[in-house]
């Protein structure tokens, strides 16, 4: 183990703890739960927000003429459906599992499953993989949006297994200037109409674009709702357009030069993106003890 | 994988040996299924006729008004043709929303009753406000009776739920022992299901609901009529209401009784 420590010790100090989820670094985090954190923002950004009768969720979608369009939103089922930002394979794997207990559910109830019982049971699924020497943590971020007996919801969950209901959420690649714009917002959205939600929501995730042109041109927005008479529906091209064109008129989403004072990390304790840095190494254990991915 | 402290040898992988059994090396037809000992012991109890009853309960009347649903049984279970348990209620309060009324194996109904019970608590220990909806229950038991059928293994049991759904609108059904869903404005187990199903029926108004008054009313003619006619039934019942204010447990109520006119009765 000395033999070792002598070899690295011009890397960073928490590479030592990183090798499993199960072990644990002296400030008490677990680094293999915060790198699959790092991948959700490797993702393009998705956005969520509720109103009291609908959930929406807007989505990035990475589409070119080499590549088909990969599936951001996937329904889950009728009152209920995902969107998502990392390891697509996961995703896939997660709303499949979704998917399954709310057909079981309507099996033997007839009736469509409370969104957040829904949540919780992934939750306690997912963290099953953040405390097993034989697996590893999903390496995707969902927003769940959904409608049921107790209204609309929207919920976040993390490779952390954190589960939180939210009002409003972003996820994925320079989503903080969505949130900004979100929080700014965030008082309108209980008494949105639909129309309105979903332009909130179209004006959030345009801030995250960026300015690279050829970026812009690789990405389309797409919009799911789900609500009070509205099952889950992903809109298609020509509604896309229309509300589109219906956002652009609102006003301009956030700068992001705005944003060069906020880092685009931490502020909802997501976990860092720290960089390691040979040089000063001793300091950079210290810095980041303030991001910790604990509740 | 996770429970690795059980006393019985597991397979080595699936299919596979277990360390102490007899293996069936491949080649030959399967193996049939081992079923448990109470399906292939001979003689009347504990044995291949898994459908019979033991103590039973007799009739349960359900009926659908405009603002809710009465459930009506009365308090006897009876053992074969032995009046044994005479004030037994058997129509229960589920949650606020679900009133559940038990005919057919007492026993079998209070096992059920449990299984319910433990669902309601699980209910409670999510704490998000939602409770269970009388139809989700209906359903729930339609899955249960039909799978324990279809396994030969019934519970022999006939019920009536009732109650609220989340958008006000009174629910009812019966669901019997292989499975069988119904739902009607009026449903009965038993020798109800003769007796009252055609009383009912015949004083059902064409264009609307019956009224609480009315429903009371031909629960209480129906009950009479059952005491008189039905040898497994006791005058004293109970009437299980659920409207939009809650469940309650009436009762237990008295058939008023009058056997002056048996004299007059000739033949059948």
């Amino acid at each position: 183990m000395n033999l070792e420590a002598k070899n690295y010790s011009w890397k960073m100090f928490r590479n030592l703890y990183d090798n499993d989820t199960t072990v644990w670094s002296p400030q008490g985090r677990l680094f293999q739960v915060e790198y699959a954190m790092e991948a959700v923002k490797q993702g393009a950004a998705t956005v969520g927000l509720k109103s009291k009768d609908y959930a929406v969720l807007i989505a990035l979608c990475r589409a070119s003429e080499t590549e088909t369009m990969q599936p951001k939103i996937m329904p889950v089922d009728m009152h209920l459906g995902i969107s998502i930002s990392g390891l697509t394979a996961d995703a896939r794997l997660i709303c499949q599992y979704m998917r399954t207990e709310c057909m079981s559910f309507r099996h033997s109830y007839a009736d469509s499953m409370p969104v957040n019982r829904l949540v919780t049971n992934l939750g306690n699924k997912m963290q099953a993989t953040t405390q097993r020497y034989d697996r590893r943590p999903y390496g995707v971020g969902i927003l769940v949006a959904g409608y049921d007996d107790g209204g609309s919801h929207l919920y976040q969950v993390m490779p952390s297994a954190v589960v939180l209901s939210c009002k409003a959420m972003a996820i994925g690649a320079r989503s903080q200037t969505a949130r900004t714009y979100l929080e700014r917002h965030l008082d309108s959205f209980e008494s949105s109409s639909m129309d309105e939600l979903i332009c909130h929501g179209i004006q959030a995730i345009r801030g995250t674009l960026g300015h690279s042109h050829e970026e812009n041109a690789a990405l389309t927005i797409n919009v799911a709702i789900v609500g009070a008479n509205q099952p889950f529906k992903t809109f298609g091209e020509e509604e896309n357009l229309k509300y589109l064109d219906m956002a652009k008129l609102m006003g301009n989403p956030v700068e992001e030069a705005d944003e060069a004072k906020h880092s685009d990390d931490d502020l909802l304790g997501q976990g860092p993106s720290a960089t390691p840095d040979p040089e000063n190494d001793e300091d950079a254990s210290i810095a980041t003890v303030a991001s910790t991915e604990e509740t | 994988m996770l429970n690795n402290y059980n006393s019985i040898a597991q397979p080595m992988w699936q299919n596979g040996p277990t360390p102490g059994a007899f293996y069936n090396f491949t080649g030959g037809q399967q193996q049939t299924q081992k079923l448990p000992k109470e399906l292939t012991t001979a003689g009347p109890f504990g044995t291949k006729r898994s459908t019979s009853s033991i103590t039973t309960g007799s009739s349960v009347l359900g009926i659908r008004y405009d603002g809710g649903v009465m459930i009506a049984a009365d308090t006897l279970v009876s053992y074969g043709s032995l009046a044994r348990y005479q004030n037994i209620n058997r129509v229960f309060a589920i949650n606020d929303s679900i009133i559940l009324g038990g005919g057919g194996d007492f026993a079998d109904i209070q096992s059920i009753k449990r299984t319910i019970d433990q669902k309601m608590i699980e209910d409670q220990c999510y704490a998000d406000g939602i409770s269970m909806k009388p139809k989700a229950l209906s359903s729930w038991l339609t899955r249960v009776l039909y799978n324990r059928r279809s396994r030969m293994n019934p519970l022999y049991i006939d019920v009536v739920v009732g109650g609220i759904e989340q958008d006000g609108t009174p629910f009812l059904s019966n669901v019997d022992l292989r499975g069988r869903a119904h739902e009607d404005y009026v449903v009965a187990t038993g020798f109800a299901r003769h007796l009252a199903l055609p009383l009912v029926r015949e004083r059902k108004p064409k264009d609307r609901d019956f009224t609480a008054e009315e429903a009371f009313e031909l629960i209480r003619k129906c009950m009479e009529v059952l005491y008189y006619r039905d040898t497994r039934n006791m005058a004293q019942y109970t009437v299980g209401v659920c409207n939009a204010t809650g469940t309650t447990i009436d009762g237990p109520c008295t058939v008023s009784e009058n056997w002056s006119f048996a004299a007059t009765i000739k033949g059948y």
